[in-house]
């Protein structure tokens, strides 16, 4: 009579139940990577070059001590910084050489002539708040990226982050050099030009 | 009919351990890549303020970190209650940072030294003045990449 052993568990599937396991969690945890608001310092030259910029042209933003935001000398909330900003780079105010003919602002003649011209001054004092400063900084890049987001999505009918995005993923090519060239023309359409230096109005 | 009769199933069956390293080459895998490495130890409180409007930091290695903040509790009596700066695992004042800039490069290749970003990692509750400092010594070594390092979220948060 033949001896039979009691069945043992099959475990072939074990392994697939681990690599289930294993892409889970590769899957679900992210690894910590840093993130932040990019910026580019101006680099020293030995003669600062004043620049003339016309008053019109001037967005002044400045930070006091007591942490309080102050756009054209007016005091304002930080939540309507961003739209105060959009209104004067988009303005478009100028005329001939200077129409800004994707504009969309009031065209007020007051405000900015042309986003080419049009300059954010930042000015803050040694007592702000670091993340007051920030919060500012946030809402200005922010202002700029809404801006180019639907000239993007005019033009090319998908926003300015999107097209970065994509920028990462796409291999060197002809469509990369496409898309590069757009980004460009995009960014080209609204500069940032968001001046820390200090600016004296001339009297 | 003896034949079919059931062996008396007194003694349990031996549970298979052929899938143990499966199980531990998957905790391994696991640990390996969800650790981060911290590269410096904190000295100072470093609660970072909120953004939105962020860009990621990919290439860990050509990233250089200056952290700023109030010293933590432990380091309050040697190094007082002021905002201070920390490179690598130091105080350090003002001064040292074109040193610690310039000591970064040397140690990078050549070719990467343009493509170099300096990560400000600031405390929030810091005030301008040191920031101010820190980027005038970053202009003065043509360190021009710089980003403030946060945390996502709303701004509104940080005015509080």
């Amino acid at each position: 009579m033949a001896r039979r052993l009691a069945p043992s568990i099959n475990s072939g599937s074990m392994a697939d139940i681990a690599f289930l396991l294993l892409i889970f969690f590769l899957i679900s945890t992210t690894i910590e990577t840093d993130q932040g608001i990019s910026r580019k310092l101006p680099p020293l030259i030995d003669d600062p070059a004043t620049a003339d910029i016309k008053e019109k042209n001037l967005f002044k933003v400045e930070l006091n001590q007591l942490n309080q935001l102050l756009v054209e000398d007016h005091l304002i909330k930080i939540s309507d910084l961003k739209k105060a900003a959009i209104a004067f780079l988009d303005n478009g105010g100028g005329s001939g050489d200077l129409y800004c003919d994707y504009c969309k602002g009031e065209r007020n003649l007051k405000s900015s002539d042309h986003p080419d011209k049009a300059v954010i001054s930042l000015s803050k004092s040694r007592k702000t708040n670091y993340a007051f400063y920030i919060a500012v900084q946030n809402e200005l890049v922010a202002a700029y990226s809404d801006l180019r987001n639907r000239e993007a999505k005019r033009l090319y009918g998908i926003s300015y982050i999107a097209m970065k995005e994509n920028l990462k993923n796409e291999q060197d090519g002809n469509d990369k050099r496409i898309l590069i060239a757009r980004i460009n023309r995009v960014r080209s359409m609204y500069p940032e030009r968001l001046s820390e230096a200090v600016t004296k109005s001339r009297d | 009919m003896s034949k079919f009769k059931k062996k008396k199933s007194g003694e349990l069956p031996a549970i298979s351990t052929a899938s143990l390293p499966d199980i531990v080459f998957m905790l391994l895998f696991f640990f390996m890549v969800a650790t981060v490495m911290r590269q410096n130890t904190l000295m100072i409180e470093n609660k970072l303020p909120y953004a939105d409007q962020i860009e990621k930091l990919d290439k860990k290695d050509l990233v250089m970190y200056i952290y700023a903040g109030k010293p933590s509790s432990r380091y309050r009596a040697s190094a007082g209650n002021q905002p201070r700066i920390q490179l690598n695992d130091k105080f350090a004042a003002v001064e040292d940072i074109k040193a610690f800039i310039l000591a970064e490069r040397t140690a990078k290749r050549e070719e990467l030294i343009p493509f170099l970003t300096t990560a400000l990692k600031v405390d929030g509750d810091t005030n301008m003045g040191l920031v101010g400092d820190i980027k005038k010594e970053l202009r003065d070594v043509q360190a021009l990449k710089i980003n403030y390092t946060t945390r996502q979220g709303d701004a509104a948060k940080n005015l509080k």
